[in-house]
């Protein structure tokens, strides 16, 4: 048994592919008459995908520069900052000798925008939406999306929620500026702080658009994974990666409607006189009639999605490493049903934990118990997992390039990251490393980090699906290489800091004994964060110039790959597939099964095979 | 001119690493498709290995290198008594996350090397293995429950409420934008009411002053408090979420406009004692300031300091106090030369709602230091004592 030459696969899914009768009435094309319905208000899944990277890629350069400013403040507070003046106008105070310093207002406008952009923008609509968008139908063989046309309102959703954060942006009194997690009373009451005002306003409204958007696409990618997997793909038969997306487009469904709920009351609290989160306040030399409500309310309302959401983003990540690490080491992925079993667990425990951002927030400390059992439970399926890829790499092939290598540092980060988590998790510890440097360093690893390098991992590995060329795989491996590096040099220095007790969100440590004492390890982050910051220029500069001119690939299926989205054409158009879909007769990873480098999932099982997937 | 460097050098990583690129692909042109695959795999497959060994070495020699900031080591050590139980465990999950660290990172990095791609190479085909699955659920598992009970115990004890018939001190920290009050509850030991509601420019706090237990609360400038006593820290707010943080001695709460918390603990360094303890670290016998190499040394300015670690606003970094345990001689000394709010600056003024009359058990005699202080109303309440 050989692996299949194209003709022989071409053949397969002309003679045993599925005839749905696509071409037939000719809709196949329908929606992409002009330039408008073909790039634009585009229903095409593939394109939509491509909408949500590019998007992503935009806010993530805004949110990474936003980092790089407020780095400078922390590494470098006497230094002039003035030259930033052409870019954030008076946010520069320049004194009498000339020398421009940040404002305080605009530190923390920064540092919350920085959050809000790369979790919701960039980690969830950039990382899910691009993947779920491009994957689902490309792998499960459908034609597209259940509803193209609710998958292009949820892009369009997001494009609005993003016009009005980046509005929010350049607001005369700034942008909201009372953290990611906008906890009232600071962000229910424009007093409290410059960037409550209308900051928060268009905040609290961008965000909600943005949860439509991601509700929209969460409805759609269920709706397809359940119902338009071509014949021959069972459940037990779907690539990781869509068993990823499915949990993750559950989890968002479940989550984030709380979220919501959160924010209208808090909305009420805002502009109606209501008192859901506000009591007992004397602010601004006057004391408000609100009594009765509970700022912890919000904080419970938020941390239910607020820690289902880090696992939002991480799950897709997970599921295109699986898959990244599988294709590249020629080996199936180890324990498969293990996978989907510790994603189901992960899921299902990241509704019960969320308390576990609120040890410290004055709930009943008999709580917390349950609160530590869970959190520390889901260590049990994230290890599993873990193992599972150490498992899949021993024994291969292990072919290196940029998608391979980013999920071998995604393990490395998630090993990394998931173990400080622990600590946080225990509320003993956490009574003294809650809210300081040791929290900035864990999340930055294990969910920053590590969600981006499942990112860049799928970016170069689908990048020939999305354009038909490779991105340049020198300029990758440099950045590869830089990032791993640098990232390890940026978040190792920070976990010292927090242990030491520095707060994290604070402007200058200069006025305490106990967090003065940093300035040369603050530097030092500093000065690696601006030089990663300079490669993740570089990956945006390799990827639009291979879109245009990247070497062009040449063959249907230039990983060897096993899944359905090989074999479309090189470019394929509306309907993905040309003639008939594809049916399916195996498991995604038939790997150096039998001796055979790899055996495409359309093919039929040879005579006294097995299936692989029975074994499990 | 900070700026331009920055940019030129962004500018010139991206520029360099196109030319290297360019290079690099000439070079495998000009080698051949194969032979420049075979060594590019080694040459990566040989770099994440010794990334690999980099990331150990490099994490336990930070360890080392820090770990007068780890939590239980040098001068980190705990000023209080259950803060010593927070640092054990702490230590006792560093050594076990670091024992998993090593050896899944090694296992990463050195298989990763080992099969490194070979074309026409054969793979093992091994798509799970039921034994090894359940041990390492079930090693995970072990060391999660042993994390689990010990950091439950100590947590439960930890946040314990103090009970009645206890011998503690309590004070009252107010968190608002961007400062601290701390209240004592003076001689009764009892905190007087407050209301919200009757915050005003004379009375920063609220206090309700027909409730007699209010009297003799006074506000101290500095938390003062001494070695070996239990403290119950009631911790509220006047305006926005703050946290009541004092990182040596491992105390953290959030400060709650309307519902309020609290945090048991008991100091056991006075800050004389700490302060000789930092004197054996060579980190903390440099200038203070580095502009002046010969003021005070680190350890001398050091002190206690209590911090917001809530973000709150843009003050948020400057909420400071300074924290002082002493002897409980001194303690009870400082204590005795406090003023009560009520006496020194509302008995008798237009606030009083007690304008007038006679409060039972109203102080004779005060202190020398008071005295000197004494104001008309308060010798006008002392006449109309004699009076009497």
């Amino acid at each position: 048994m050989a692996a299949l030459t194209h003709l022989e696969e071409e053949k397969l899914i002309k003679e045993q592919g599925y005839n749905d009768h696509f071409y037939d009435h000719h809709h196949g094309d329908k929606h992409q008459m002009g330039f408008i319905t073909k790039y634009i208000f585009c229903q095409d899944h593939k394109i939509i995908a491509k909408q949500f990277l590019i998007t992503g890629i935009i806010w993530a350069i805004i949110g990474a520069a936003m980092s790089v400013i407020f780095r400078l403040q922390l590494g470098f507070p006497e230094a002039d900052m003035a030259w930033l003046r052409p870019f954030l106008g008076k946010w520069i105070v320049v004194n009498d000798d000339g020398i421009g310093s940040l404002d305080p207002n605009f530190y923390y406008a920064l540092v919350t925008m920085h959050g809000t952009i790369i979790v919701f923008f960039v980690l969830t609509a950039g990382l899910s939406g691009t993947f779920s968008n491009l994957l689902i139908p490309l792998q499960i063989g459908a034609r597209d999306m259940a509803s193209g046309f609710l998958n292009m309102l949820s892009y369009w959703f997001f494009f609005l929620s993003s016009v009005i954060m980046l509005a929010s942006l350049v607001l005369s009194t700034g942008p909201f500026s009372g953290g990611w997690t906008a906890y009232p009373p600071l962000s229910a009451l424009p007093q409290a702080s410059q960037g409550s005002g209308t900051g928060m306003t268009l905040w609290l409204i961008s965000l909600t658009f943005f949860v439509v958007s991601v509700l929209l696409g969460g409805v759609n990618y269920i709706t397809t994974i359940l119902n338009l997997r071509t014949k021959g793909m069972s459940m037990w038969r779907m690539p990781l990666t869509i068993w990823a997306f499915l949990i993750t487009a559950i989890i968002g469904l479940l989550s984030f409607p709380v979220l919501v709920a959160g924010f209208l009351l808090l909305m009420f609290d805002r502009g109606m006189g209501t008192s859901f989160y506000l009591s007992e306040i004397f602010i601004g030399g006057q004391a408000l009639d609100n009594v009765g409500g509970s700022p912890v309310l919000f904080q419970h309302l938020f941390w239910f999605l607020g820690h289902p959401e880090v696992y939002i983003i991480i799950l897709p990540a997970m599921g295109l490493v699986s898959e990244i690490l599988s294709v590249h080491s020629r080996k199936p992925i180890f324990g498969y049903k293990a996978m989907v079993f510790s994603m189901l667990a992960i899921a299902f425990l990241s509704f019960i934990v969320w308390a576990h951002h609120m040890f410290m927030a004055g709930v009943n400390p008999f709580i917390s118990n349950f609160f530590v059992l869970f959190t520390l439970i889901i260590a049990v399926p994230s290890a599993v997992k873990v193992f599972n890829w150490i498992a899949t790499l021993y024994g291969g092939n292990v072919r290196f390039n940029s998608a391979s290598l980013f999920a071998i540092g995604f393990v490395s980060m998630f090993i990394s990251g998931g173990l400080t988590g622990i600590f946080l998790g225990n509320s003993t510890i956490d009574i003294q490393q809650h809210d300081t440097y040791f929290v900035v360093a864990h999340f930055h690893i294990v969910m920053g980090i590590a969600a981006f390098f499942g990112m860049f991992a799928g970016i170069y590995n689908w990048f020939p699906k999305m354009y038909g060329r490779f991105m340049n795989e020198t300029l990758g491996q440099i950045h590869f290489w830089g990032t791993l590096i640098g990232a390890y040099l940026i978040f190792g220095p920070m976990h010292y800091i927090g242990l030491a007790g520095v707060p994290r969100r604070y402007f200058r440590f200069d006025s305490f004994e106990t967090f003065k004492q940093f300035d040369a390890l603050n530097q030092f982050i500093t000065v690696c964060a601006i030089i990663v910051f300079a490669l993740q220029i570089l990956f945006v500069v390799n990827f639009f110039y291979s879109i245009w001119k990247g070497k062009k690939v040449t063959s249907k299926n230039p990983w060897e790959s096993n899944t359905l989205e090989w074999t479309t054409p090189i470019k394929p158009g509306h309907g993905n597939w040309e003639g008939n879909i594809p049916t399916v007769n195996r498991w995604p990873y038939d790997y150096g099964k039998d001796g055979v480098d790899f055996i495409p999932q359309i093919k039929p099982l040879a005579e006294g095979e097995q299936h692989s997937e029975l074994h499990q | 001119m900070t700026g331009f460097i920055i940019l030129l050098a962004i500018v010139l990583v991206v520029v360099i690493s196109v030319q290297i690129g360019k290079i690099v692909e000439l070079a495998n042109k000009i080698r051949g498709q194969e032979e420049s695959d075979r060594i590019n795999a080694d040459r990566t497959a040989f770099w994440l290995l010794v990334f690999g060994i980099a990331l150990i070495l490099g994490t336990i020699w930070s360890c080392y290198h820090y770990k007068n900031f780890m939590l239980g080591y040098g001068p980190h050590e705990a000023a209080s008594i259950h803060g010593k139980k927070v640092d054990s465990i702490f230590n006792l999950t560093v050594i076990l996350t670091g024992i998993v660290f090593v050896l899944t990172q090694v296992a990463l990095f050195y298989f990763a090397f080992k099969y490194k791609g070979r074309p026409g190479k054969k793979v093992l085909f091994i798509p799970h293995n039921n034994k090894l699955e359940f041990y390492w659920t079930i090693t995970p598992a072990i060391v999660m429950t042993i994390l689990v009970v010990s950091g439950l115990m100590a947590w439960n004890e930890i946040m314990a409420d103090v009970k009645e018939d206890e011998d503690f001190i309590e004070i009252e920290a107010v968190a608002y934008q961007f400062a601290w009050d701390i209240r004592y509850p003076g001689k009764d030991h009892k905190l007087g009411t407050r209301n919200y509601k009757l915050i005003s420019g004379t009375n920063g706090l609220g206090m309700d002053w027909t409730d007699p237990k209010t009297h003799d609360d006074f506000i101290a400038d500095q938390i003062v408090l001494p070695k070996g006593k239990k403290v119950r820290v009631r911790i509220t707010s006047k305006d926005v979420l703050h946290n009541f943080y004092l990182p040596q001695f491992r105390v953290k709460m959030d400060a709650i406009p309307g519902l309020p918390t609290y945090f048991v603990f008991t100091p056991e360094k006075t800050l004389d004692e700490y302060k000789l303890e930092l004197r054996k670290y060579p980190e903390y016998l440099e200038p203070s300031d580095p502009k002046d190499p010969f003021g005070p040394k680190k350890w001398e300015t050091f002190t206690y300091e209590l911090g917001c670690a809530e973000l709150c606003g843009i003050g948020h970094y400057s909420m400071r106090k300074v924290v002082k345990i002493v002897s409980p001689k001194e303690y009870e000394e400082w204590f005795n030369k406090q003023n009560s709010v009520y006496f020194s600056t509302v008995r008798n003024t237009d606030d009083d709602p007690n304008k007038g009359k006679v409060l039972a058990g109203e102080p004779i005699t005060t202190s020398v230091e008071t005295k000197e202080k004494v104001d008309t109303t308060v010798i006008i309440s002392k006449e109309s004592l004699n009076k009497k």
